[in-house]
């Protein structure tokens, strides 16, 4: 059972650091809590299924279609819903809860309520310590990795990271020392956002796409920034693979209670709000100050 | 008195369309879904066929069937659909009410039709509230019928008569005395009495339960499930799915080649867009059913071969409406009337050879159970199509498959 819950939970734990990661970034450097977040990951998935699927692109063309259409989509929703309202933090969640409803209705509009499923991107699998793992969650693993390089590339070793990582330290100075911050903020939003449809790209074909996917991910990935401390990307990784873990410890110690993992996982993002409100790895709220 | 004065309105109102010549029956279903869609392309069929034939007979004078779409949008919200069939009745004029899927929501909307003294005949679900109302307040509720599907308890025996069938072909082909089961069920209350039920009577069919496990009815990923699973050595999942979670069961046994072979309810496995939402992976998964190219009745296949050509897919239990309109057409030619007082004691006796069974109705107007007759099918998934093989007296079956091992 031991190598079970390895395999398991760090398969699993691949997949949510992929969509934590991006929410992570843009709360940490924009300070949007972006609730359509997972929204564009459905959006993403629905294009893919669409191109691929409907159109018979290959997967190459119809990753990158999706990944760069919903990319710009987030640009503009940030221009024209966002930004009006971004100094006001509860406008914000409202908003962009609306538009995860709107998102969410249209796809119901267009595609039904019918469950839609994506070929695998990679065939067949293998066992690792006895535990079957198809190469599609393999494949999610790397490019977890893969994008987890890239952010931190681009944080740490360019202009725009350096950019972005002043405006999240000090927004006010970084406007002062004459940065750009509304188009350093809107950059990082599409950043987030390309993070999150890169993973309704690769994850979408293991799991189910419906107009209503977006919102068990949200409640999770609430839960691992949470957990990892928001704004962090390092926590959300942590986190991610902690609440992978969890999970898989549920099902496996309390089969019939597989339904509460879920529940757990937001038990112990209770459990850090009150034993330590900044997260595992957080800054925090006093320091910020 | 508001609602009493509402009834005394829409009785006038449907007294004045039927002068017209026009019967109003609404149905109601989810539109945007799949079983919404069947309810409705149901509906479509036994209208056209009605009508083209010059209508229904009453006394002597032909009215002809318009339908009232009802969407309840009860997936999603059971508010919506008490206000769709309020709608439906208040503002539509609707004479007879039609279909429901969510038993919480039908539970909620069968309250309304009562109110209001509408023939309310179910075409979608199960729990068996529904017709013990009946049975307890006769007088309020006795407008209430269920066309399918057969009750909740009455589904349970069909499953264990399946599963006695796959539990003798395991012990021959695997020389195994006895078959390991792991339950796989969504929680939900209606899962609650299967699960109980299978504890109990799998080890007196000389089955051993090896585990049960319940994932959310929303649950998308059941890796970590199927994986204690595999590692139990099951050679059946006794699966109780509804939701979503039934098209990542059969995805992801796929892709981890279990060896084990799903038998149960797995409400998504009984439409046709299951292999394309699982990815061509779900092999040998196998759930109950009812409608199949099987001779189930004379009119099974024809309405089947029908439905194909035109709504170029298959019709799932939902499509039923098409039996409930028929057996509203009996009644009423039958009564000579449509006045629901009449037709309900007509409708208790009636025994109607539809397309999806051979339904007569108990005293809590629920369909009296039997093998070949309402019990339904079972269908396998094999290399794309949904093949049937249960009950194998019934003409058009063919064998249940097993993983190769």
């Amino acid at each position: 059972m031991l190598q079970d819950i390895l395999v398991t939970g760090l398969v699993n734990g691949g997949v949510y650091a992929l969509l934590a990661v991006g929410f992570s970034l843009i709360f940490g450097v924009a300070r949007i809590v972006n609730i359509a977040h997972t929204a564009f990951y459905m959006l993403a998935a629905y294009c893919f299924y669409a191109l691929q699927v409907k159109g018979g692109l290959g997967f190459v063309p119809a990753a990158a279609i999706s990944v760069v259409a919903v990319t710009l989509l987030s640009v503009l929703c940030y221009r024209l819903v966002i930004e009006p309202v971004r100094e006001h933090e509860a406008a914000v969640l409202i908003a962009t809860i609306a538009l995860a409803l709107i998102f969410q209705e249209l796809m119901l509009f267009s595609f039904g309520g019918h469950y839609l499923g994506i070929p695998s991107t990679l065939e067949g699998g293998i066992r690792v310590l006895g535990v079957s793992i198809p190469y599609q969650r393999l494949l999610i693993l790397v490019v977890a990795a893969a994008m987890l390089a890239i952010v931190w590339f681009v944080l740490y070793r360019t202009r725009l990271g350096l950019a972005i990582r002043a405006t999240a330290n000090d927004l006010e100075v970084a406007n002062l020392m004459g940065m750009n911050v509304q188009r350093i903020a809107m950059a990082t939003v599409a950043l987030s956002v390309a993070l999150a449809a890169v993973a309704g790209v690769v994850v979408a074909p293991v799991f189910v796409v419906d107009p209503f996917m977006w919102l068990a991910p949200l409640v999770t990935m609430l839960a691992i920034v949470v957990l990892g401390g928001l704004g962090s990307m390092k926590g959300s990784l942590i986190g991610a693979l902690v609440i992978g873990y969890v999970e898989a410890i549920t099902v496996f110690a309390l089969p019939a209670g597989a339904y509460l993992k879920g529940a757990v996982a937001l038990a112990i993002m209770v459990a850090v709000l009150l034993v330590r409100p900044e997260g595992l790895f957080g800054v925090a709220f006093e320091e910020e100050r | 008195m508001i609602r009493s004065a509402m009834l005394c309105a829409a009785l006038a109102l449907s007294s004045a369309a039927l002068a017209q010549g026009t019967l109003k029956i609404a149905i109601l279903g989810p539109m945007a879904f799949v079983q919404g869609e069947n309810h409705w392309a149901g509906a479509e069929m036994a209208r056209d066929e009605i009508n083209k034939a010059g209508g229904i007979s009453i006394g002597g004078k032909r009215m002809q069937i318009e339908l009232i779409r009802g969407d309840t949008n009860e997936i999603q919200s059971v508010p919506d659909a008490t206000n769709a069939i309020e709608r439906v009745i208040t503002r539509d004029k609707a004479d007879f009410l039609i279909g429901g899927f969510r038993s919480e929501a039908v539970l909620a909307m069968q309250e309304v039709a009562m109110d209001y003294k509408k023939i309310f005949l179910g075409a979608g679900a199960a729990h068996s509230k529904l017709g013990l109302n009946v049975e307890q307040n006769y007088d309020r509720y006795k407008y209430w019928f269920r066309i399918t599907p057969v009750k909740d308890v009455d589904l349970a025996r069909t499953l264990f008569a399946v599963m006695n069938s796959i539990g003798q072909q395991i012990r021959a082909e695997l020389k195994t005395d006895t078959p390991k089961v792991a339950l796989l069920a969504e929680k939900a209350v209606w899962t609650e009495a299967l699960v109980a039920a299978a504890q109990k009577n799998l080890p007196a069919m000389k089955m051993e339960v090896v585990g049960t496990w319940q994932p959310s009815a929303t649950a998308t990923d059941v890796t970590a499930e199927l994986s204690a699973i595999d590692r139990s050595g099951a050679h059946i999942v006794f699966t109780m799915l509804s939701g979503p979670v039934g098209i990542s069961v059969g995805r992801q046994m796929g892709e981890r080649g279990m060896k084990a072979v799903a038998w149960g309810i797995n409400v998504e496995g009984q439409k046709e867009e299951f292999w394309q939402a699982a990815a061509g992976k779900a092999q040998f998964v196998s759930t109950l059913d009812t409608y199949a190219e099987v001779e189930m009745t004379p009119k099974t296949i024809p309405f089947v071969r029908a439905f194909k050509a035109r709504f170029k897919k298959a019709p799932t239990y939902n499509a039923a409406t098409y039996d409930a309109i028929m057996i509203l057409k009996s009644a009423i030619e039958e009564a000579r009337t449509t006045e629901a007082d009449k037709l309900v004691p007509v409708i208790e006796k009636i025994e109607h050879v539809g397309t999806a069974g051979t339904d007569t109705f108990d005293k809590r107007h629920d369909l009296v159970w039997a093998v070949g007759k309402t019990a339904g099918i079972a269908v396998q998934w094999q290399d794309g199509k949904k093949v049937p093989f249960w009950p194998p007296n019934i003409k058009g079956m063919q064998p249940f498959k097993m993983p190769a091992r």
